[in-house]
């Protein structure tokens, strides 16, 4: 860690900044402590408040002293302030889209100025914005750091003769390739990781004394900048490329194009894959391959409830809250035009600012119920029971239901998604049983809702809970015949996957089997037992995947 | 403001490169749609159009830059007022639209400071005026707020900004071609959006290490000396500019005959897009395409080139059918334009 936060100092126009995770502690306050005394006390130090208007960073009228002094007053903008030094970012993880945005402005246009981001999100909340993490180099845990001792430290005469000898290091060939493969075989996407490492890189030989870029150098760069970017856990050990190619097809591509890869890029990969922490290798290999549900339809921004996120001209009549500090904002230069007198504010509607806010919205949760012949009758009780249980709860949880049951040659809609347990009753007491099994039917239906559930203005996410014995036996085209049915089966449910609709498979038989296990793994869901579900149960394992869904 | 990294420097992404020249010779075309992971070189490649682009005339100490040709009210009224217009080159402008940017910003407002100290009630442009005439760049279009995307998509297709807020009312021209980025795995746009950009194109990290050491390697030599790196590729750069500006004069006398109008209309029945704005974007950007190739005729290898840009974000999606959209056009595309 201190030797992230000294290559900081050594190149703090090229890298940037850092993410810092962990809790506001002892420990923290040691690590920027450390930090101060590396970039030197001539820097400019600012630190963000949490829920700072972002035209506080851009600057622009200083308000109150316009007001009283009644002529515009230009207020210096925080950025512009802090050009060429350090702004500290406390709750970064709840810092607002302009405020990311500002930041991301100046870390693109290379002003100079360090960003340190101290991310406090806990377990399973939202970290900082993925734009900022993806530029800023590193990302430096304070809890798992422990070991690492914060007095081994350069000197700050070291750093200046690091800084004046960066200008004059050269990365090689090698150093780049090493850097290339490593990125690639940890599965980081981005170019721009890429090209940090290879600042990082430069900043430890200029550290280190050196004017070429050495392995050392690389590894310690790609350990610091890859190895948290790693989406995968590379194939150990490396698989040494296949050198047939190169000899079948000797043309003259530059000479560079497959080339099998060198010892040092292996060593500095090996390197990395030691500086994967174990919790996250962990993580690695349990993530599927479903796609994570973006930020933006989780939250919406709703006139009512929720989170500020700022302000609109609107009228404050029709239920919206007044802002009056904007409403005050939005008189103020009107003034003199409309003749007020010192001491008196003259108001007119066009002024009104009401609230905006942001508001998480509720999950989705589509049952989709087996109510064919081979499903007992008395599951179907169950599962009735368990969706009642979970409406009841969703009025305080804005949560939604609906209800799909699918029998005999199709699947049908019973419930649209619904916050209603009226509605919900009578549609569940109204379900017939009995006829095959269209498994396939069922989950093409589950997915068009899904879909158009998702395309909503104000969707939350959506889970797909299924009840079934996943005995199918009625094809998509609502033919009979198990071969067919359970290869369209299959294919519905690989097409769930590729949407990302997270799903929980509930198997209802008494003998759970493993076609409806293999149905849920290619739905890219969890599968669960439960020979003798009952209500209590199923509430239960939804819980669960719930939780899951909301901490992934 | 540091110089950009040169358009001629940017490794690989022939798809995105061709769409964003493909939009300049033909701003009709109306703005493409960039999707892809971050860090492939997207803000990079948008960023560094000005310096591909030809100067443009425009009337001096106009605010909305318009063409002396096409002079806009305000630069009417001062004519009106017997000021003699004066205009010169300038760079084609190219505006980035931050995330968290604010209707006031987009749009434009009131003149806070005139108002205050002159009491004057004077309109200050907002982002969509610096734009008029060039480009609008749109990272993360996804996770813009909705009112936000309507408004713009709005003001790009008809070419004028109509404010009528806070006591002013007025119109400005707003001609530009936005440019939009975003992670489909962050929100999908909605498709009635998607559909107004002309082309849109999938970009992702190059797999090849040759490819990707290039990436960092020209990034190291321009991080190092920026001046440098430009004067090297300076010569590049310049014959883009020049093949943008030969295909702009002669994309008018490039002809596209019955034969591949019949071809692009089967294109698009066969792959089922819906409207008819499919065809028209396939028909004009293929016109371009063959004006930046220098050919006086649109060919099928031209077709080729531009067809899964074009139909790409057009398709109907298939619950049943995983398989992406591109491959479904090159599929379409291998079937129908076969030579």
């Amino acid at each position: 860690m201190s030797r992230a936060l000294a290559l900081l100092a050594v190149d703090p126009k090229g890298l940037g900044g850092a993410v810092l995770h962990g809790q506001a502690d002892d420990r923290r306050d040691s690590v920027l402590a450390l930090f101060d005394q590396l970039v030197g006390a001539q820097r400019v130090r600012r630190r963000l408040p949490p829920g700072m208007a972002a035209e506080r960073l851009h600057g622009g009228l200083d308000l109150a002293a316009t007001l009283s002094a009644g002529r515009p007053v230009e207020e210096r903008g925080l950025l512009a302030v802090a050009e060429g030094g350090v702004i500290t970012l406390p709750m970064a993880e709840r810092a607002g889209g302009p405020v990311v945005a500002a930041l991301l402005g100046m870390l693109d246009s290379g002003s100079g100025t360090t960003l340190l981001a101290l991310d406090e999100s806990m377990a399973g909340e939202e970290p900082v914005a993925a734009a900022l993490r993806e530029r800023l180099p590193f990302m430096l845990r304070l809890d798992d750091q422990g070991h690492d001792a914060l007095d081994e430290r350069p000197t700050l005469g070291e750093l200046a003769a690091a800084r004046n000898r960066l200008p004059h290091v050269t990365v090689g060939e090698e150093a780049m390739k090493s850097i290339c493969h490593t990125a690639m075989a940890l599965g980081v996407g981005s170019s721009r990781a890429d090209v940090l490492a290879v600042r990082a890189a430069r900043a430890n030989a200029a550290l280190e004394g050196r004017t070429d870029v050495s392995e050392a150098d690389v590894s310690v760069a790609c350990a610091l900048v890859l190895a948290p970017r790693a989406t995968r856990v590379p194939d150990v050990p490396p698989e040494p490329p296949a050198p047939s190619p190169e000899e079948n097809d000797p043309a003259p591509d530059t000479g560079e194009a497959e080339q099998p890869v060198s010892e040092m890029a292996d060593r500095v990969l090996e390197a990395t894959t030691a500086a994967l922490s174990p919790g996250m290798l962990e993580g690695l290999r349990q993530q599927g391959g479903g796609k994570a549900r973006g930020k933006s339809a989780a939250s919406t921004v709703t006139p009512r409830h929720g989170r500020r996120i700022g302000s609109r001209a609107g009228d404050p009549r029709t239920g919206a809250r007044l802002d009056l500090v904007d409403t005050l904002r939005a008189a103020a230069p009107w003034q003199r035009l409309r003749g007020a007198r010192p001491g008196k504010v003259a108001v007119r509607r066009q002024d009104f600012r009401v609230q905006r806010c942001k508001a998480k919205n509720g999950t989705t949760i589509i049952f989709c119920v087996d109510a064919s012949g081979s499903s007992a009758l008395h599951r179907m009780a169950e599962a009735k029971g368990a969706v009642e249980l979970l409406l009841a709860e969703s009025y305080v949880r804005r949560d939604r239901a609906a209800l799909i049951s699918f029998r005999g040659s199709k699947a049908e809609i019973l419930l649209p998604p619904t916050r209603s347990l009226a509605r919900a009753k009578r549609a569940l007491a109204a379900l017939p049983g009995g006829g095959g099994t269209p498994l396939a039917a069922a989950l093409v239906a589950a997915g068009q809702l899904a879909t158009q559930v998702a395309a909503e203005r104000d969707a939350g996410s959506v889970l797909l809970v299924l009840l079934t014995d996943a005995r199918a036996n009625v094809a998509l085209d609502g033919t009979g015949g198990r071969p067919r049915a359970e290869s369209d089966a299959e294919g519905a449910a690989r097409a769930l996957r590729s949407m990302g609709v997270p799903s929980l498979l509930i198997d209802t038989a008494p003998r759970p089997g493993a076609f409806a296990a293999s149905i849920a793994s290619a739905m890219g869901g969890r599968y669960i037992a439960l020979p003798t579900a009952d209500a209590q149960r199923v509430r239960g394992a939804v819980e669960a995947t719930r939780e899951g869904l909301r901490a992934s | 403001m540091s110089p950009s990294f040169p358009f001629s420097a940017i490794v690989g992404q022939h798809e995105m490169k061709l769409a964003l020249l493909v939009a300049a010779v033909d701003p009709g075309i109306r703005g493409v749609m960039v999707f892809g992971d971050r860090g492939t070189g997207k803000s990079t490649a948008v960023r560094a159009m000005p310096g591909v682009l030809p100067l443009m005339m425009a009337v001096t100490g106009c605010r909305y830059g318009c063409d002396p040709g096409a002079p806009c009210e305000e630069c009417e009224d001062r004519r009106a007022r017997g000021e003699r217009l004066r205009s010169g080159k300038v760079p084609v402008p190219v505006v980035d639209l931050p995330l968290g940017a604010t209707e006031d910003r987009v749009v434009g407002s009131l003149d806070l400071e005139r108002a205050l100290s002159s009491g004057e009630k004077r309109f200050e442009p907002g982002l969509l005026a610096r734009a008029n005439r060039g480009f609008l760049y749109v990272d993360e279009v996804n996770l813009l707020e909705d009112h936000l995307v309507d408004l713009l998509l709005d003001v790009a297709a008809s070419g004028v900004n109509v404010v009528e807020r806070e006591g002013l009312s007025l119109r400005h021209p707003a001609r530009f071609v936005i440019v939009g980025s975003g992670n489909p795995e962050e929100g999908d746009l909605r498709p009635q959006l998607l559909d107004r950009f002309g082309l849109s194109v999938d970009v992702r990290t190059p797999t090849a290490v040759a490819e990707r050491i290039d990436v960092i390697r020209r990034r190291d030599a321009f991080d190092r000396d920026p001046g440098a790196f430009m004067e090297e590729w300076n010569m590049e750069d310049a014959k883009v500019l020049r093949r943008i500006q030969q295909a702009r004069k002669r994309i008018d006398s490039v002809i596209i005959d019955d034969a591949m109008l019949g071809r692009v209309t089967a294109l698009c029945m066969a792959l089922g897009t819906d409207g008819l704005r499919g065809e028209l974007t396939l028909m004009r950007a293929s016109r371009a395409t063959a004006a930046l190739d220098g050919a006086k005729k649109v060919t099928l290898e031209h077709l080729r080139q531009v067809a899964p840009m074009a139909l790409r974000h057009r398709l109907r999606r298939n619950p049943l059918d995983d398989t992406s959209s591109t491959t479904r056009v090159e599929r379409a595309v291998a079937e129908l334009l076969a030579a």
